[in-house]
């Protein structure tokens, strides 16, 4: 059982790490990259390595999606969903 | 003797000068250097348009793939050597990770005298329930250390790098919250219990799976949402630029000095003055628990810190 859950996780990991190079939004990749971390988290786990998960899920699926986040935000590349909320409260 | 000198006599010596480049009261570049205000840099329609006309004339005559044959040939055999390239990197990759022993084999190379020492004695040598926290607290405090200090030189250079000047950073904090209701519900409701759990991973390192590093993550994510939620102002209150100075230099400075004494002796098997405790109990291990509460107290600096020069550049 154990088995079958860390084949699935690990075509999971795959299919995310492809998916956040192939992926044409820069936000969308952003958020591919979050599930890749919670996954291999929740990989960490299986392997009885919880102190890491902790870390993993904190750092990797928090805080440097945090910073990509606002980097996105300061290179302004994720000006244009800003301008159609403007439009709507207008 | 000394003798007294005229203040005008004075102005003309050597130590005048020293004093005034000591002090700083003089600017030397002033009627000195030609200065000159920075101007932004605006460029005419025309330039532009020259420029393109330029750039379309390159593109025509150099890189004309229907005719130059050997541009084209090029261009086929890059995207040819890339797929070439990428197919054999992958395929040595696949083949030394065969290589590799199996996962959980005893037979392993990994499975050596350090880490029997490690799993037999750990718990007495350092009265730590969680081998990898006795590990890295105790047996290998100096690659911690080490590794705190990366993380205040990294905040620093970001400091450096994305700080921006006062009068900029006055007209930012003019821009008003963006006001939601969902998220600032939710924060409500979230942010204390995520606070708690990481105030908790961080104290029970000794104890559990956790420790400094993943705590203090906790705790600065948790810090990062409040301050989406509610504004700068409201983090402000209790965390600026004063507050991290100061807590990141009393926990490096606590880290440094209560280990100093195995740093200095090269860990020489002195007998440590600090009693072990039971382990198993919140107040025991000796010097981890300490130590773990600095590393915390660095790492919610510096993620907090992070978010804040991306977002805002200053406190």
């Amino acid at each position: 059982m154990t088995n079958m859950i860390m084949y699935i996780l690990l075509i999971f990991l795959v299919i995310c790490a492809l998916a956040v190079s192939f992926s044409k939004n820069l936000l969308n990749s952003i958020l591919i990259y979050m599930s890749y971390s919670l996954i291999i988290s929740v990989i960490w786990v299986l392997l009885e390595s919880p102190d890491l998960a902790i870390t993993e899920a904190a750092v990797g699926a928090g805080v440097t999606s945090l910073l990509f986040f606002a980097t996105l935000k300061k290179i302004q590349a994720i000006v244009k969903t800003d301008k159609k909320e403007e439009l709507d409260h207008e | 003797m000394s003798k007294k000198v005229t203040s005008e006599k004075y102005k003309k010596t050597l130590s005048h000068k020293l004093e005034t480049w000591f002090y700083g009261t003089e600017d030397v570049y002033v009627n000195r250097v030609e200065m000159k205000p920075q101007r932004e840099f605006l460029e005419s329609e025309e330039t532009i348009q020259t420029r393109e006309n330029e750039k379309q004339k390159l593109l025509k005559n150099i890189y004309d793939v229907s005719n130059n044959k050997e541009l084209n040939l090029f261009e086929k055999s890059y995207k040819l050597f890339c797929v070439f390239f990428c197919c054999v990197v992958i395929f040595t990759l696949l083949v030394a990770v065969s290589y590799m022993p199996t996962f959980g084999d005893s037979n392993n190379p990994v499975h050596n005298e350090v880490s029997e020492r490690y799993i037999e004695s750990g718990m007495q040598e350092t009265g730590a329930v969680n081998i990898v926290t006795g590990m890295i607290l105790d047996y290998r405090a100096f690659d911690t250390l080490g590794e705190s200090h990366v993380l205040f030189v990294a905040t620093c250079t970001v400091l450096i790098l994305l700080r921006d000047d006062k009068k900029k950073l006055v007209e930012k904090r003019k821009t008003r919250l963006y006001e939601d209701k969902i998220l600032q519900t939710v924060a409500k409701v979230l942010v204390p219990p995520v606070l708690i759990f990481g105030i908790y991973v961080v104290l029970a390192g000794h104890l559990g799976p956790g420790g400094g590093f993943s705590g203090g993550a906790i705790i600065g994510a948790a810090l990062i949402l409040y301050s989406n939620a509610f504004g700068f102002e409201k983090t402000n209150k209790f965390f600026n630029a004063n507050t991290y100075k100061w807590t990141s230099f009393c926990a490096l400075a606590t880290y440094s000095v209560s280990k100093c004494y195995s740093f200095y002796t090269g860990a020489n098997h002195i007998h440590s003055i600090i009693p072990l405790g039971i382990p198993g109990h919140l107040i025991s291990s000796g010097l981890i628990l300490v130590l773990n509460i600095c590393v915390g107290v660095v790492v919610t600096g510096t993620m907090y810190t992070f978010y804040v020069m991306f977002r805002k550049g200053g406190y």
